[in-house]
């Protein structure tokens, strides 16, 4: 039965505390989903025929490889960074793992990437910026240091030059990805000239069994509705299957909306974000965090509210998924097969990448190469299992195993619980945080040939390196393809 | 940013969908702090091999190529990372506009802003552009169309300030600015 009144807040001050209460018919008229809450306080002039609506940013994440020609077009047009406060920025992308290099023992191996990092050392100190630099202990993946430092929070939009800052949707807020130029704009003008996107709701109902992640759950939606599905809109998470996610998994769901075509995918902030934001470095404290709860639990979508779109997912149904293509749509279950398609060019020309044939079934698939970090599991629950797959064995002869923290704070905390001890005796190697093999900037990637069974979100031909094969799972899945050399159901392994 | 107005040139298929955006160009290449030059490296890893030799199989190694600058590409091109480099590399090598029925998002954000044309049209236009490589196409801004050599016009969708700042040859930036009053506003209403 519906609620026979709902609270929104006073439409002229959208954010403001004080609240009333309408009655059903109006209930369903101004009825509005978290999107729309979002988008509408954000508005600095509204999109009309002729302009896009000007939206306000109220975080901006920036990193060494797609700020330096924005910076540069600052410096040309004699322009200042607006709101440096708003800033949050750190190294990642192309930054080493080993630590002799982070920690300036030894040089910088990739040239190139050694100067982009004085580059944009040199930016953030001449702008005024903050940076989470390469020795500092809050560096990190900028995906995961935002939810850690709190600088994320509900019902704020942020962006970053970086497709994965859908992230940050997990929390209520409205993020996603920008280019370079829009990257200037933002630095300028904290501004952003934005048409309003579509919603679609994908709505995960049942519960995940026993062994089957976030990361099969995102993987299982993309191979859904496809890499382009969610283009043009922005997708809202929503359903028992989602509520019942922590905030670590409910990140890996919503960082993965690019890979389905979405710039953004967000989730209804609820206890469970709350509970993980509070007492976090940037979260407001004391009375103020009592006001930001609030108003951050008048952004869930209203009862009522419409959808362009809606695509209901049967979580109980799932199982550990595994791609075995060359984009993040073409995946099947772990136990399942190669699909045969007959006449399909792009099916053939994957399969022939990949080295694999229809009909194939991919347990027992040897592998040499396992991965886990990247902004969509290098967490500490993905390290955690992970590290209860791998605990008290030992990985198989001729598989090259990297663990790479997602931030400088998850390795402390891993450290604390003594998840590098598992990996390194497992004989995995233990890095410093970065974006590491999921982008390959850095030196780490993966063989010519080479299979990689990875927690990152892309497998697109050399993604992982040139002509490195990606094969994309959960981290309980990687680490049990460690162990067993060869693609393998993680289920026999998790801890009982 | 040079006024668009118009482009006719004979297309380059490249009959692949999907096509990421590091594919377009790989991210080894996104060490640079400039956006100039990164020609050479478009579809880097299509247009060479392991060795740095030529794969002269490859539609962009062929001599008829040489000049066209209206690529025609499978269903969703440019999906992926955000990276403006790949329309920057698009448009060093050569290409002014690509036609598709289906356009990532952001890749489609970048290239507006830097003067690269994405022309989203249906699929039976489509279809007769991947069936007749080499085609001699018109694209105009102004009106928004797109003229097959069979005298054939189709319209296509394009956002129309992103119109208007690429047939004026403006950048968004300055618009932006000029709205300072209102974030100032906008700024001082909030209370969190």
């Amino acid at each position: 039965m519906p609620p026979s009144a709902i609270v929104i807040p006073a439409p002229h001050l959208p954010w403001h505390p004080c609240s009333f209460t309408i009655v059903s018919v109006v209930q369903l008229m101004s009825a509005k989903t978290l999107f729309e809450k979002v988008w509408e306080q954000h508005q600095v002039v509204p999109e009309s025929a002729d302009t896009p609506a000007v939206l306000y940013i109220d975080l901006h994440l920036v990193h060494e490889v797609t700020s330096p020609q924005a910076f540069s077009v600052l410096r040309a047009q004699n322009l200042k960074v607006r709101r440096p406060e708003r800033v949050l920025a750190t190294m990642d992308h192309s930054t080493p793992t080993d630590p002799d290099e982070v920690f300036g023992r030894v040089p910088i191996k990739v040239e190139s990437a050694a100067r982009q990092v004085k580059e944009f050392e040199k930016n953030c100190r001449e702008f005024g910026v903050e940076l989470h630099g390469l020795g500092s202990d809050t560096r990190g993946i900028v995906h995961v240091i935002g939810p850690e430092l709190g600088a994320t929070q509900p019902g704020k939009t942020i962006v970053c030059g970086d497709s994965h800052t859908a992230t940050h949707g997990a929390f209520g807020a409205l993020a996603f990805g920008i280019g370079t130029t829009e990257v200037g704009h933002v630095l300028a003008t904290q501004c952003l000239l934005q048409r309003r996107p579509k919603t679609l709701a994908i709505e995960v109902t049942g519960k995940l069994r026993p062994g089957v992640t976030a990361k099969d759950l995102i993987l299982a939606i993309i191979g859904e509705i496809g890499v382009s599905g969610g283009t043009g809109y922005v997708i809202e998470y929503r359903g028992s299957a989602i509520e019942a996610l922590s905030m670590e998994e409910r990140m890996t769901v919503c960082n993965m909306s690019i890979e389905a075509g979405a710039r953004a995918g967000m989730i209804a902030p609820d206890e469970t974000t709350f509970a993980y934001l509070k007492g976090r470095r940037f979260v407001p404290q004391g009375p103020a965090w009592d006001e930001a709860v609030a108003r951050w639990r008048e952004l869930k979508t209203d009862p009522g509210a419409k959808f362009d779109r809606v695509v209901t997912i049967d979580a109980s149904k799932l199982e550990p998924m595994i791609s075995y293509g060359t984009h993040p749509g073409m995946v099947v279950p772990v136990s399942g097969s190669v699909p045969e398609i007959a006449n399909d060019p792009v099916h053939a020309k994957a399969l022939n990448y990949m080295g694999l044939s229809g009909g194939e079934p991919l347990v027992g698939k040897p592998i040499q190469v396992v991965f886990i970090g990247s902004c969509t599991n290098g967490r500490l629950s993905d390290l955690e299992l992970a590290a209860g797959v791998l605990k008290g064995r030992k990985i198989a002869s001729g598989v090259r195993m990297l663990v790479v923290p997602g931030s400088q704070q998850v390795k402390r905390e891993a450290e604390r619980l003594g998840l590098d001890k598992i990996f390194t005796d497992a004989g995995a190697q233990w890095r410093e945080s970065g974006c590491s093999m999921c982008i390959g900037m850095n030196g780490d990637t993966a063989g010519r040939g080479q299979y990689a069974v990875s927690t990152s979100n892309r497998n697109f031909e050399g993604r992982q390196g040139a002509g490195a094969r990606t094969l994309l799972a959960s981290p309980a899945t990687a680490a049990a393809a460690a162990i067993a050399g060869k693609i393998t159901d993680p289920r026999a392994y998790l801890p009982r | 940013m040079q006024p668009i107005r118009t482009i006719e040139s004979r297309t380059v298929v490249i009959p692949v969908t999907n096509i990421d955006t590091d594919q377009i160009i790989p991210a080894r290449f996104l060490t640079t702090t400039t956006r100039e030059g990164l020609g050479k490296q478009a579809f880097a890893d299509w247009r060479y091999d392991a060795n740095g030799a030529v794969k002269t199989d490859f539609i962009l190694n062929k001599p008829e190529v040489a000049g066209c600058t209206v690529l025609v590409a499978g269903r969703n091109f440019g999906c992926g990372s955000s990276r403006e480099h790949a329309p920057w590399a698009l448009l060093d090598y050569g290409f002014r506009a690509v036609i598709s029925t289906e356009i990532a998002d952001i890749f489609r954000n970048n290239s507006l802003k830097n003067g690269l044309l994405p022309i989203v049209v249906d699929e039976q236009t489509h279809q007769w552009l991947m069936n007749n490589p080499g085609a001699n196409v018109k694209i105009d801004l102004e009106t928004t169309t797109l003229t097959l050599p069979t005298g054939a016009s189709v319209s296509f969708p394009i956002e129309g300030f992103a119109r208007v700042c690429l047939l004026n040859g403006v950048d968004e930036l300055g618009f932006l600015l000029q709205q300072a009053p209102a974030i100032e506003r906008y700024e001082a209403a909030r209370s969190f």
